[in-house]
């Protein structure tokens, strides 16, 4: 029973082998199909395509953090890519400060946007955002610091189920209305953009979205290992032990509304790298990452993979945009009936998601 | 430095360090005197005076209404009374307690509807109910040292659940569900459990071993139960208080109880 640190980690279920198996597989695969395969070949694996790629892993990250709260903790959030963007905006603030000169009105420290609003100045939190440890120590505060105040408040006045979920919305929809505002010196409607390069790295070139790719699938790997080990841990049995009987584990002694302030922040965290590692794959943020329908699309995502399992969040996050990539290009107008189909039709069949039809097919054969 | 103290207590630290323990130098854990509750102008509980002596075994019963809720209540720091005083041992004002400090200190309560975690195993039950250090920070790297697995163990082994240890306790019967309660109890070390209706809705067989549980629990700790089925009290209590109208209407051995006139008046009505 005294479990070693690896198998605490995972290891002894082969839904963790078979994920990270796989992240190996595209880790070693996706490189060598773009710049070892010529661009003739059939095999080839052309640019776009990775960073589709990279940007399905960027969600999966996303689904894994909401699946941490929602699948073991019972907290449906409806408003999780508020950190999403708010990471995001954090590197795209980094992204603007290394375009220097080459923006289009060329001024060597505001940016375009600042220029064209006839701003003097930088803001004072534009202040230092082109030193990379800066930014980066941003994209896990500014998440981190939004999720404690508002789970400080929400938790500890014990606001749980529907009530949660609306709030989150109302959270995300706010600063949603907010950074549409130019005033609030993040670029309004039209966000951050233009981007040219990433610690020196071109953001045009192929090699450097082949790195990002590798450094997706390490964030990945990483963010889910520490999931892993939260949830098999003694606190991974106490949230859910919240999620079943909140009274009950209050009962016996346990500050619930601290557990899910920290299990929540910490999710705030893993959403706000995965924002900042899919903006310069993309090339842009705005103002409609806070849309509430995106955080809405998040926990379909879980829901179709299956939720309390860590893996099927990131399975159903990347099936689920591969669909919407596919169908928003060849029927675009049936996007939005066939999300609403998907998540409706999930509840109803397969409430434990495709990880749980496949659990119930192998129990079966056995 | 500032910032610490609100890392602190977020954290939870700090939280249930070294509680007090009951003073049980005369053998008696429990005093209620004098307690009164109100609610609206109905007395739930009129000038209760009640002792229950260390290592004692104590069947509460009385009809519905006659405050023996109430009464757990109190002790437990859910209801405060408009008057009288509780002390745990001598030195221990549960009138001024929190419910979290009362059970830190010695108190544990069993509810009537058996609440266990039901996608956690039996023995993960145990685990997460276990006494000790519960802020966030320690529980995330916590391991069970060889003396907790044997304590565990050994509840298991009280409960009679061992050979259950592995299994999800949302698939226990209604029976074993209660005794893992109890052992859940049993992880926080109280000095005084208190028990409510143990037996209600279970089979005969169930109800048997629950009553030499109950019986076997007494003597390290003291046991209070509220019960309404007349065998079983008498299968297990030495020492039966009848509580009528918010105060004690009789009190001593269940044969003597069972033919006090007025204990038979309100039982069976005029």
């Amino acid at each position: 029973m005294n479990k070693s640190f690896i198998s605490r980690l995972m290891l002894n279920d082969s839904g963790s082998r078979l994920f990270l198996g796989a992240l190996l597989i595209a880790a070693l695969v996706v490189p060598l199909l773009n710049l070892v395969v010529p661009a003739g070949s059939a095999l080839h694996l052309p640019t776009y395509a990775v960073t589709l790629l990279g940007k399905y892993l960027c969600y999966a990250l996303l689904a894994i953090a909401v699946d941490l709260v929602w699948g073991y903790c019972g907290i449906l959030s409806l408003g999780h890519t508020a950190f999403f963007a708010l990471g995001g905006y954090a590197m795209g603030m980094y992204l603007m400060r290394q375009i220097g000169t080459r923006g289009v009105y060329g001024d060597p420290i505001l940016p375009d946007f600042m220029v064209f609003l006839n701003w003097k100045e930088l803001p004072w939190f534009w202040h230092g955002m082109n030193l990379f440890p800066v930014a980066m120590l941003m994209v896990v505060l500014a998440p981190a610091l939004l999720a404690y105040a508002f789970g400080w408040l929400a938790f500890r006045s014990r606001v749980t189920g529907v009530y949660l979920s609306i709030i989150t919305q109302a959270l995300t929809y706010a600063l949603l209305l907010a950074f549409f505002r130019n005033e609030m010196g993040f670029g309004g409607n039209n966000g951050l953009t233009d981007f040219k390069e990433l610690l020196g790295f071109d953001l045009q070139k192929g090699s450097t979205h082949v790195g990002l790719f590798l450094i997706t699938v390490l964030a990945l790997a990483l963010g889910y290992l520490a999931c892993r080990y939260i949830v098999n841990s003694r606190f991974g049995r106490v949230i859910e032990a919240v999620r079943d009987a909140e009274s009950r584990a209050r009962f016996i002694g346990y500050k619930v509304e601290s557990y899910k302030l920290w299990l929540w922040v910490f999710s705030a965290i893993l959403s706000g790298i995965a924002g900042a590692l899919y903006v310069p794959q993309i090339g842009i943020i705005n103002p409609g990452e806070f849309a509430p329908i995106n955080s809405i699309e998040v926990v379909v995502w879980v829901a179709v993979g299956g939720r309390g399992t860590l893996y099927g969040a990131a399975l159903g996050a990347v099936l689920v945009n591969y669909a919407k990539t596919y169908l928003t290009a060849a029927l675009p107008e049936v996007w939005l009936y066939a999300l609403g189909a998907l998540f409706v039709g999930v509840t109803l069949l397969l409430p434990q998601g495709i990880v749980g039809l496949l659990r119930q097919l192998r129990s079966k054969k056995s | 430095m500032r910032g610490s103290s609100i890392v602190d207590r977020a954290l939870g630290r700090g939280h249930r360090s070294n509680p007090p323990r009951p003073d049980l130098s005369h053998n008696i854990i429990l005093y209620l005197e004098g307690i009164t509750v109100s609610f609206d102008g109905f007395r739930a509980l009129n000038a209760l005076n009640l002792y229950i002596e260390a290592g004692e075994l104590r069947c509460i019963i009385g009809p519905n209404g006659a405050g023996k809720t109430t009464m757990m209540d109190v002790i437990t720091g859910k209801t405060r009374p408009d008057e009288g005083s509780a002390w745990f041992g001598q030195t221990i004002d549960l009138l001024a307690m929190k419910e979290p400090e009362i059970a830190a200190a010695g108190i544990g309560r069993k509810f009537q509807k058996p609440t266990v975690f039901g996608s956690h195993t039996v023995f993960e039950n145990l685990e997460l109910a276990m006494a000790g250090d519960k802020s966030v920070w320690k529980i995330l790297f916590a391991k069970l040292s060889a003396e907790q697995l044997a304590r565990i163990d050994s509840v298991l082994e009280t409960i009679g659940l061992k050979d259950l240890r592995s299994q999800l306790a949302g698939s226990l019967s209604h029976g074993q569900k209660q005794w893992l309660e109890i052992g859940m109890l049993l992880m926080q070390d109280p000095q005084l459990l208190l028990v409510d209706e143990p037996v209600a809705g279970m089979t005969p067989q169930e109800t048997e071993k629950t009553a030499e549980l109950l019986v076997s629990l007494a003597g390290q700790r003291s046991v209070v139960v509220v019960e309404h089925d007349m065998d079983f009290v008498r299968s297990i209590a030495r020492t039966v208080t009848v509580l009528h109208e918010g105060s004690v209407l009789a009190e001593g051995p269940i044969d003597q109880v069972q033919n006090d006139p007025k204990v038979v008046e309100v039982y069976l009505g005029e």
